[in-house]
């Protein structure tokens, strides 16, 4: 493996962690259920990303060829995160979780 | 009886194709075969599912569609990301988002796309299919967040579909 390969996998693992780290501080901090949705949903899509990256970087220069599987994870994340995201929301507001008071507007009833 | 022989879905059939040949280790003659009948097979069982075949007009846009949304996704992850470390709190909203689209996979592409993109996550459809409720997590006006899905998302999906 060359230097550079290294370096380049050390950054994104770094960056993607970080980012992953962030979500999980978001979902601790944010201060309801809706805006708690957003943390977790935001620190899979950049932070899986980067880490995607960093594998496919690491299994083509350790195997020889380009090694494309890993984007299929982050393909399917990003098909079924905004369904599960959804689904969260409805049956939220369904059983009419409460909302921050300085939250604008409301959920519908319909 | 050819209708059975036929691929009555050609797109998905050649996005199954490709995963599959991805999935495998390698193109080799096994997983061409594989494939092949996997990308004939699935649209045939699925076929009832889809009430109306989804009519894309232009797909040669979907390739700027999505690299503009991946360069969305990155941009404000950082944004999402500072407003979770600051000690201000966010401003969070629902949002009614007016939808000018029609047809129902365009819908559920801006849905998803809203979802993906930092800040916001589409929450309920309206039974009539023209209004998004959204969830914004920091937003200073509505009119701001609608615009600006209106210009980035939903005109490109328009000049896509219609």
């Amino acid at each position: 493996m060359s230097l550079f390969a290294e370096y380049a996998i050390s950054a994104l693992l770094l960056f993607g962690g970080g980012f992953t780290l962030v979500g999980a501080i978001g979902l601790a901090r944010l201060p309801d259920f809706y805006t708690r949705l957003h943390g977790p949903t935001k620190a899979t899509t950049v932070g899986v990303g980067a880490i995607m990256f960093s594998s496919v970087i690491y299994f083509s220069s350790v195997d020889q060829g380009i090694d494309f599987s890993e984007v299929l994870i982050t393909v399917f994340l990003f098909m079924t995160a905004p369904v599960s995201a959804n689904m969260l929301a409805k049956a939220a507001m369904h059983i009419g979780v409460e909302t921050v008071k300085d939250t604008e507007g409301g959920p519908w009833h319909q | 009886m050819f209708d059975r022989l036929s691929f009555p879905q050609p797109w998905l059939s050649w996005v199954l194709f490709l995963t599959w040949q991805i999935l495998s280790d390698g193109v080799s003659g096994g997983s061409v075969v594989l494939g092949l009948i996997l990308a004939w097979l699935i649209p045939q069982l699925t076929h009832g599912f889809w009430p109306e075949r989804p009519g894309f007009v232009k797909p040669w846009r979907m390739p700027a569609y999505i690299l503009r949304v991946l360069k969305d996704i990155v941009v404000a992850s950082f944004s999402v990301a500072w407003l979770i470390l600051s000690p201000r709190s966010p401003r969070p909203a629902f949002i009614s988002y007016p939808l000018k689209l029609e047809h129902p996979l365009a819908i559920s592409i801006l849905a998803s796309t809203i979802s993906l993109t930092p800040g916001t996550v589409s929450a309920d459809i309206s039974d009539d299919n023209k209004t998004l409720l959204i969830h914004a997590l920091d937003a200073t006006s509505d009119q701001e967040v609608i615009d600006a899905i209106h210009n980035s998302y939903e005109k490109p999906l328009m000049e896509m579909f219609q």
